[in-house]
């Protein structure tokens, strides 16, 4: 009698998840590859892969050194003042503008989320109320959200209008007209939609600490605050590398919001590297593979911590 | 300290004050921050139920004396995309024909492929794990070109089965992944005694896991729908003008400035376009919870 041949072992298993192979393999492996390889050629128009196209356009770090040459991706001027030493970068452009999202959004709703979390694990009234009004935000479209943060912010009609009709007239909250301030316009939309998120996580976090480290705690005299701070926040680790991973991602990918609450502006100052690929798709192929690539490169950064978490878990066991 | 004594019935170990300062710190800042949630919420509402002169003339704060739905009917009947003036009824029937079939069949793919790989592991299925969860963090603008050659190849580019299969298959790591990971959970004795008794790949996915897994479903149902209903990208550019979803619409009707912006209309063309999602967070309560966080965790 014959072995039955190994290929055909599990094979309604194989071919269940045939159709998932060919999409990882033929869309995620080959899509990035594709996108990598060619960010090193001049190509115009899209080409199907042949390497006959790939050696005939190749132009080895040319798109790169024009991508990080242009003033809206990237650019970075020393301004030195005059009968000081000391002088300062102020960067501006599509990178920049993503890298100062990234930061304040990590911060601020990491900061916010565990408070909130904290708070909300006092055991507190109406929990489910206070829960369902945080994390609402988190179901709308970010186009939903940057279209009535952008009519709150209008100068002429929003904020700004309201507190000086009710006789602040000194008060100004123009931020999505003005050049410097933008991006804190984008940060305040993107906190007030993820910021609920962060919270159900942390607060997942919080709920998952054994009670009796509370108890040991509370038995040696430790006030809760300390507790929190010095032992439960270390405890959380795997919960704020998660979170990190999940804002910074966001942040990294961020476009609609920006599409819908400035489209890029004033001018271009509030641009974004997912925007700048989108815009250059016809006009400028290359820059734009070349700042996918770099994307992607920004994305695997963010996910290293959560990668040596993952990776030190494996090899610890 | 203004300490009011709890008015309740002498149940308990030992009687506490009903405030006492931290709860008064604690309930402020629950309060305040719950305020700056809902204020964009407010906003939207009282500014969609007033007449462009009130809008004008008022004050973003304070809601109208004599509210009308007038703006509401005119952003669901007839407010203008720049394209045509027929409201954002098109975009909602749009979305409703790309969410339903991407749903459907990344769920379909999704689970048998995450029960695959729980269940009846094959070689490299690990490193077909780490793939996948490798892709659900890729940047969608990345993948833009490559899907553009691939969909202009099927001859699909700028139509509706076009949008609907970059749908489905950028739905499909994450979901694959909530399918392992809760199809590697459930009990393997019950996978076990299904083989035993002589049960196959396909009875013991319909008959055995299937009707265990309703929440898991119920999850992925959420995940899909919200997220495709929510998405803007993929939508503006490969379903083509004719079947933009109701976000791409939502966008063109707040920029188009036809004959001035009616921004009453513009908010409650807003509010309709969250109302799904928002309604889904509403009746789904801690599944929706459940499905963002395991989502989120897992992706």
């Amino acid at each position: 009698m014959n072995r039955p041949n190994p290929l055909f072992r599990n094979l309604n298993s194989k071919i269940a998840s045939l159709p998932m192979m060919l999409i990882v393999l033929g869309v995620f492996v080959g899509g990035t590859v594709w996108t990598v390889l060619f960010s090193f050629t001049n190509i115009k128009i899209l080409p199907i892969f042949t390497p006959k196209q790939w050696i005939d356009g190749f132009v080895g770090f040319a798109n790169y050194k024009r991508l990080f040459n242009s003033d809206r991706w990237m650019s970075c001027p020393a301004i030195t003042k005059i009968g000081q030493e000391s002088w300062q970068f102020k960067c501006t452009g599509a990178m920049p503008n993503m890298i100062t999202y990234a930061i304040l959004a990590i911060i601020i709703s990491i900061s916010l989320g565990f408070l909130l979390a904290v708070m909300m694990d006092q055991k507190i009234r109406l929990e489910g109320m206070f829960r369902t009004i945080y994390l609402y935000p988190f179901a709308l479209s970010f186009i939903v959200t940057g279209h009535v943060w952008a009519w709150i912010m209008s100068p002429e009609y929003g904020l700004q209008h309201a507190m000086r009709e009710l006789g602040w007239t000194s008060f100004s909250f123009g931020w999505i007209a003005d050049r410097q301030m933008v991006m804190y316009a984008i940060v305040i939309a993107g906190i007030w939609q993820g910021t609920g998120f962060v919270m159900a996580l942390m607060l997942a976090g919080l709920r998952g600490i054994d009670e009796d480290i509370w108890k040991a705690a509370r038995v040696d005299g430790i006030p809760a605050w300390r507790t929190y701070i010095q032992i439960v926040l270390p405890m959380m680790k795997p919960v704020m590398v998660t979170t990190f991973v999940l804002v910074a991602s966001g942040a990294v990918r961020i476009y609609d919001l920006v599409v819908a609450l400035t489209d890029g502006g004033p001018g271009i100052s509030s641009d974004v590297p997912s925007r700048y690929i989108y815009q250059n798709f016809s006009a400028n192929l290359g820059q734009s593979l070349s700042a996918s690539t770099v994307m992607l490169v920004s994305m695997a950064i963010v996910l290293i911590p959560w990668m040596r978490m993952e990776f030190g878990k494996k090899s610890q066991a | 300290m203004a300490n009011t004594p709890l008015a309740a019935g002498p149940s308990g170990a030992k009687p506490k004050p009903f405030i006492t300062p931290q709860r008064a710190v604690v309930y402020t800042v629950l309060i305040v921050c719950a305020i700056f949630f809902l204020f964009p919420l407010y906003i939207m509402v009282i500014t969609s139920l007033k007449n462009i002169q009130e809008i004008q003339s008022g004050n973003i704060f304070i809601p109208t004396m004599h509210p009308t739905f007038d703006a509401w009917e005119k952003a669901w009947n007839s407010a203008c995309t720049g394209l045509y003036c027929e409201g954002i009824k098109v975009g909602f029937w749009n979305s409703i024909k790309i969410t339903v079939p991407s749903t459907i069949v990344s769920i379909i793919v999704a689970s048998l492929t995450g029960y695959s790989m729980a269940n009846w592991p094959f070689k490299f299925s690990e490193v077909f794990f780490t793939i996948l969860l490798l892709s659900s963090f890729i940047p969608y603008v990345v993948m833009i070109y490559p899907l553009v050659i691939i969909t202009r190849e099927l001859g699909i580019y700028s139509t509706l089965p076009a949008v609907v299969l970059v749908h489905t298959i950028f739905g499909l790591p994450l979901l694959t992944l909530l399918f392992r990971n809760y199809f590697a959970s459930l009990p393997q004795e019950l996978f076990k005694a299904a083989r035993v008794d002589g049960a196959g790949y396909w009875q013991i996915f319909f008959q055995v896991f299937a009707p265990m897994s309703v929440p898991i479903f119920t999850v992925a149902v959420i995940l899909q729908v919200t997220g495709i209903w929510n998405d803007f990208l993929f939508g503006v550019i490969y379903a083509g003008p004719t079947n933009y979803p109701m976000t791409v619409q939502l966008n063109n009707i707040v920029n188009s400035a036809q004959g001035g912006k009616a921004y009453n209309v513009d908010m409650a063309a807003t509010i309709l376009t969250g109302l799904v999602p928002l309604a889904i967070y509403f009746f789904s309560g801690k599944y929706f919870v459940r499905g963002i966080a395991a989502g989120a965790v897992k992706g």
